[in-house]
């Protein structure tokens, strides 16, 4: 059994929440590069430069991508053979979020109840997701997700009969009802299958595949191909002002279902596509 | 694209009714910046029949909760937020003579008709761009609500603040334009 401290957890979250709040991810940056070589409209190929530009001033001056530094979304993938010591997890992780947060004059963006909404002034909690895996690893995964294209996000419980073309339906008239509301150009993660619950948990789990990587199954990436032209090719471009470049990427993962069920989950990520992952 | 425009605030309605959607424009002077809550409690003033912490004739609202800035900095980040969350209380303010919205994403068919009528129009900063529209804002004073914190009202000075008229005054918008140049 492998010994792991809660401290190193903590300390490495510290570093994935500044690293991915400041520097844009090299596929980002080529996505975004090679959108502003293709897109037909002069204002968006502005906005898509302006976007380039900011990801230097953000890199080179220390200043956050976004003012939305999001929701502090930790995946922890443990392996069963790790034995962490050192106090309990979740505080730790907590600590981590208050001091990145913080130190790194990041926006505080939660509220403790969602009617009450009063900010509870450190960003915390974060949303935590763990999973028990084999080895003697951890893997973290952050991501800062941000309020505006999460609020655009939507699950279909759909049924059978509506089968593929009902399903592209479903993606394609979500990302497009967003329009401008989620900074486009987007991240588009689709759950497909499973319950209720577990399609939104796959949408998620599909926005934090490295960009632009398709599916294993065939099927399925020959799907994300045929959403990612056919959004494309609705014209709302970059922040729904007019463009080819609505969404970078498509990705989706799919899972089995009861026989009665159809359900889609589509999560929007912005262009401010903000991850880090670390190996412990 | 040509030129920009410059824009210096306070604005008038002649100078908001000649803008069309489309038009780039650098805005210079005073902008408010009002979010979720900060909108809340201005239209609960005016329930009210209190006055508001400013005045709203010629006015610019940026919709925005901006990062804390590092020692050196106004702010880290200042990108604008989604509009449509501001939907619900806008028409009265351009009532009075809000001017100029600053926010990213389409408004509803209530705001264009107010913006319409009262010579009002609708700017698009690029989201997600903070690092750089942070740059532009040279000064900022806490106007009312601190304990809002991110969503208190502020009096920002800015300097040639990038932006494009999305919804002119005359209603017409670039949301839903799918023609290309
Ligand atoms: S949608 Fe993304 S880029 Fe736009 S403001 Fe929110 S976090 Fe920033």
């Amino acid at each position: 059994m492998r010994e792991l401290s809660v401290a190193t957890i903590a300390t490495h979250l510290e570093i994935l929440i500044n690293q991915a709040s400041f520097n844009l991810g090299e596929r980002e940056l080529c996505a975004l590069r090679e959108a502003q070589a293709r897109e037909s409209s002069a204002s968006g190929r502005a906005i898509l430069s302006e976007l380039l530009q900011n990801a230097d001033i953000a890199r080179l001056e220390g200043r956050p991508l976004c003012q939305d530094t999001g929701v502090a979304l930790v995946f922890l993938d443990i392996g069963q053979d790790v034995h962490i010591v050192g106090g309990d997890l979740q505080p730790a992780i907590y600590r981590a979020v208050r001091n990145a947060y913080q130190d790194n004059y990041l926006r505080k963006s939660m509220v403790e109840h969602p009617l009450a909404r009063k900010n509870t002034g450190d960003n915390n909690p974060p949303i935590i997701h763990i999973r028990i895996v084999p080895g003697e690893q951890v893997r973290m995964r952050f991501a800062a997700k941000g309020g505006g294209c999460e609020n655009m996000s939507r699950i279909g419980m759909l049924t059978p009969s509506a089968g593929r073309e009902g399903v592209m339906d479903f993606i394609v008239r979500t990302v497009c009802e967003a329009g401008g509301n989620p900074c486009p150009p987007v991240v588009v993660g689709v759950g497909l299958g499973g319950n209720f619950e577990k399609s939104a948990m796959l949408a998620k789990e599909a926005l934090m595949r490295p960009l632009g990587d398709h599916a294993e199954r065939e099927d399925d990436a020959e799907m994300e191909r045929e959403l990612l032209a056919r959004i494309n090719a609705e014209g709302h471009g970059p922040m729904g002002l007019g463009g080819t470049t609505t969404a970078l990427a498509v990705h989706v993962i799919s899972h089995p279902c009861h026989i009665a069920s159809l359900p889609v989950a589509v999560n929007i990520d912005c262009h401010s596509h903000r991850h880090a992952e670390v190996i412990l | 694209m040509s030129e920009p425009i410059k824009l210096t605030t306070p604005l008038t309605e002649d100078q908001t009714r000649v803008l069309r959607a489309g038009d780039q424009i650098r805005i210079s002077g005073v902008v408010y910046t009002a979010r979720d809550a900060a909108h809340k409690r201005l239209v609960e003033l005016l329930d009210q029949k209190q006055p508001l912490p400013f005045d709203m004739d010629g006015a610019i609202i940026y919709y925005v909760g901006p990062t804390p800035g590092a020692p050196d900095q106004v702010f880290g980040a200042a990108g604008p937020t989604t509009s449509y969350r501001m939907d619900a209380y806008a028409p009265r303010l351009i009532a009075l003579g809000l001017r100029g919205m600053i926010g990213k994403g389409n408004r509803s068919p209530e705001v264009v008709d107010a913006m319409k009528q009262h010579g009002a129009v609708y700017f698009a900063a690029t989201g997600g761009a903070g690092a750089l529209l942070a740059k532009c804002i040279v000064k900022s004073e806490t106007v009312a609500w601190d304990d809002l914190g991110a969503e208190a009202l502020r009096r920002l000075e800015v300097v040639n603040f990038p932006v494009v008229v999305a919804i002119d005054a005359e209603g017409t918008s670039l949301y839903g334009n799918q023609a290309m140049e």
